[in-house]
């Protein structure tokens, strides 16, 4: 039965021409390829949570009064956005567990991906030929932010109106357009005309999204036609790759490691609360709350909003708001760099004459090492000043001290942090086993009474690489007799385990 | 096609006059490596096939017992914890199960696939900007006036597209930036719409107040305060505007548009919760901390003969973050 399927597709697909170099294609093995993983199943999670939201959110600004489950907000006037979402957390089955794992799962999204990106990064895998898919990932990351942003907007609670505030502020800097790209968006000036919602729904539910999957399916098929990078080991050369192939033993590593994606999402959302809308209130332009912070990865945009002096350019007739430098300049100067970092750094060293597959380990390329750990160290510093007043509050030091400590150390974190990862890297490089997994010693005593220490067993899946790679595309498979197996129909050896 | 080498097979000729590249039939016949299942290669990954089989399987079954827990959770209407729990159990345990049976239970490897280099050989770039070249030279240099007319049917749509559709998108800003509902005159009036009198209002007290035909309004969202009984003068110009020590600022922050929600008594100082911006009331909410560039606008108050608190005029100058429009003052 399955057979003539398959004969029927095959003979009207061709599935079996090209597609046995699918089943060949070799994954190497090496734990850091699981980041970008990581962010492709949050993804996928995202896209399944999501659409059993959609089935339960209301996208209006419209008033209603509340009169749901939840007591405390019984007759408060509400939008139909917050009361939906309240709704769907109290009133629907699993609605709660659903709305926590959407959130969680945007949060690893991201996350995700700036710890791939960081992976390709310090190993140089954004290399020629691989620059292109290098600012395609780069762009999926600002989608990514861009759409949790929208989504965390989504609920009209207190917390996330405030950002919606802050982000029409951002907007409404920028030079020359800035007005029009901020009324253009939000239907009018500030709050707008209920089209706030309605309008950040449909980008966050279908427009990203779309766009995200076509980048998504570039990366991927970028992937496929350029194979994988690896690592210097033995056997693997700048023309070959070596790991395992798709199928089976890919496959199933991954299909696995999707469940597990989903798992932990399922475990943060149903023990770790995140985004407790109700506890917040609905949104009202008048009103505020304390210690308001946007989810982790705006944090560097609200850090960096915090920690910049208080200027603004100003000349006959016309200005540049101080909200400009931070929320507009700072990242796109960023992922201006981002993008044009593999050119970069190609032409300060000289090497975009040839093609690389082979990984650089981080201490092979110092400098750039550093300069990656230095830049990163100022984000995060960005990251952290986002929670100047917290801060302040929790150590009960003064606001004063707290954000003149982070406007320091955000000059002076990078500075420092270069030199210590430049030497770090130079004496991993003159440590020649650090890092190595290390086998055991055995102390053996010998009939005469002598001793003497002899290797342990090494770990399995670590013998492989010493062996010699096979080629997929050319193995005949051989019975035990020694007799070529027919594709198909062989039978597995009795002693074969 | 005529057969111009004479050998008799016919020759694929592309528009350049050159013949297409012969490329191997798919599948060839390669070189081929005989092995035997009992390579090293082949043998499982685990050192121990039955234990790795046992744990798989103990995995498996307790990825059963995870889901048909979900399914109980769910039909009992368990909760949103017990669903995550046993969502979470299955989940994880399959994930568990299908991962230790790819890692510990299949072909230990290495395997290898070749790599051709990215980099094309001269050859195809020649062939294919030959093609391309070719017969775009004849399709469009003979008839370049159809190219040009082409090219502006597409500029129009575009500008078209850009044009009405992008800018029905929303009203333009016009002046509505600069103004508020604040007018001569205007009630200063709480969010309960009740009309703020002298007597409403505490020594050293605060509150939300909007002009009375704009309760709720996100620009004319203005704080009222009354640090104390005499009359405040904040700077030269302004020695009216706060009678009796009711003194009033926009309530939009001029960083970034939050609400400065927090008044400091002890300091006479107003802070902006968002981003920590302190304005100091007694020097007209100049900015004293933080990334605030500007003063919060002044509301002109007065008191009139019934003892209601009203504005003497809207606010003079925009309220808010600032805008390339907004011009050079400060």
């Amino acid at each position: 039965m399955i057979d003539r399927l398959f004969n029927w597709m095959d003979d009207r697909l061709a599935i079996s021409r090209g597609g046995r170099h699918l089943l060949n294609k070799i994954f190497p093995d090496h734990w850091s390829f699981m980041l970008g993983e990581i962010a492709l199943y949050s993804f996928i999670v995202l896209l399944l949570t999501g659409i059993f939201l959609t089935l339960y959110f209301v996208p209006s600004e419209a008033t209603t009064i509340y009169h749901g489950s939840y007591r405390p907000l019984d007759g408060a006037h509400v939008s139909e956005a917050f009361a939906s979402t309240v709704n769907l957390s109290f009133a629907v089955r699993g609605g709660l567990l659903v709305r926590q794992m959407h959130h969680w799962a945007a949060n690893i999204f991201v996350g995700s991906i700036v710890v791939h990106m960081l992976r390709v990064f310090f190993t140089g895998a954004f290399r020629r030929p691989r620059e292109v898919n290098w600012i395609i990932g780069a762009n999926l990351l600002i989608l990514a932010i861009f759409n949790g942003f929208l989504g965390y907007s989504l609920p009209d609670d207190l917390v996330s109106g405030t950002g919606i505030r802050i982000a029409f502020s951002i907007l409404e800097s920028v030079p020359i357009v800035g007005s029009y790209l901020a009324f253009f968006l939000f239907g009018g000036l500030y709050p707008g005309n209920g089209a706030i919602i309605p309008r950040f729904f449909i980008i966050h539910v279908l427009i990203l999204p779309l766009i995200i999957l076509g980048l998504l399916g570039a990366h991927l098929g970028l992937l496929v036609r350029h194979k994988h990078t690896q690592f210097k080991q033995p056997g693997a050369r700048e023309d070959n790759v070596v790991g395992t192939p798709l199928w089976p033993t890919f496959m199933t590593k991954t299909l696995g490691f999707f469940f597990l994606t989903t798992g932990v999402t399922a475990l943060l959302g149903a023990l770790v609360q995140i985004n407790p809308i109700w506890q917040y209130g609905q949104y009202y332009p008048w009103k505020v709350s304390y210690a308001v912070q946007p989810d982790w990865y705006m944090g560097w945009l609200d850090g960096a909003l915090r920690v910049m002096p208080s200027w603004e350019i100003h000349f006959p007739g016309h200005m540049i708001p101080n909200a400009f430098f931070p929320g507009v300049l700072l990242p796109g100067v960023t992922f201006t760099v981002i993008m044009l970092w593999p050119f970069l750094e190609a032409k300060l060293t000289g090497e975009n004459v040839r093609e690389h597959h082979l990984l650089d380990r981080p201490r092979d390329r110092p400098v750039r090492t550093a300069t990656g750990a230095a830049v990163f160290a100022f984000y995060f510093v960005l990251f952290g000043a986002s929670s100047t007043d917290v801060l302040a509050n929790y150590l009960s030091i003064t606001l004063n001290t707290v954000l003149w400590s982070f406007r320091i150390a955000a000059i002076v974190v990078p500075i420092v942090v270069w030199p210590i990862a430049y030497k770090i890297c130079k004496e991993l490089q003159g440590t020649p086993n650090a890092g190595k997994r290390k086998v055991h010693n055995i102390v053996v005593r010998d009939a005469d009474g002598g001793y003497r220490t002899i290797p342990a067993e090494e770990y399995p899946g670590y013998v492989g690489a010493e062996l010699e790679p096979l080629d997929v595309e050319k193995i005949e498979v051989l019975t035990a007799a020694g007799k070529v197996v027919e594709p198909g129909v062989y039978e597995i050896p009795r002693d074969y385990r | 096609m005529s057969d111009e080498h004479g050998n008799g097979v016919p020759v694929n000729l592309s528009p350049g006059g050159r013949p297409l590249e012969q490329r191997a039939p798919h599948g060839a016949p390669e070189q081929r490596v005989q092995v035997d299942l009992s390579a090293p290669q082949f043998q499982v990954a685990a050192k121990n096939p039955k234990r790795a089989e046992r744990t798989t399987l103990v995995l498996f079954l307790l990825a059963l017992v995870g889901f048909a827990g979900f399914g109980a959770a769910y039909t009992q209407n368990a909760g949103d914890f017990w669903l995550g729990i046993s969502m979470a159990l299955g989940m994880l345990m399959f994930g568990l199960g299908v991962a230790s049976w790819g890692m510990f239970l299949m072909p230990r490897g290495p395997f290898e696939e070749p790599r051709a280099p990215m980099q094309t050989t001269p050859d195809e770039k020649r062939l294919f900007l030959g093609d391309f070249e070719s017969r775009g030279k004849v399709a469009i240099e003979r008839r370049g006036f159809l190219a040009k007319a082409m090219g502006a049917a597409a500029a129009v749509l575009g500008i078209v597209a850009a044009f009405p559709l992008i800018r029905s998108l929303g009203p333009l800003p016009k002046k509505s930036l600069y103004t508020t509902k604040w007018r001569k005159g205007s009630y200063v009036t709480d969010i309960n719409n009740r009309r703020m009198k002298v007597s409403d209002l505490d020594v050293g007290s605060f509150v939300t107040v909007f002009p009375q035909d704009d309760v709720g309004g996100a620009i004319s969202q203005t704080v009222l305060l009354h640090p104390q009984t005499t009359d405040i003068v904040t700077m030269k110009g302004r020695e009216t505007w706060a009678p009796q020590g009711f003194i009033a600022f926009s309530k939009v922050c001029t960083h970034a548009g939050c609400p400065v929600g927090l008044y400091e008594q002890a300091t006479e100082q107003l802070l902006c919760p968002c981003h920590q911006s302190l304005f100091d009331i007694y020097a007209g909410a100049e900015p004293v901390f933080g990334p605030a560039p500007r003063p919060l606008p002044q509301l002109p108050l007065y008191i009139d003969s019934r003892g209601y608190i009203r504005a003497q005029a809207g606010y003079d100058e925009p309220v808010g973050p600032g805008f390339w429009e907004r011009g050079g003052t400060t």
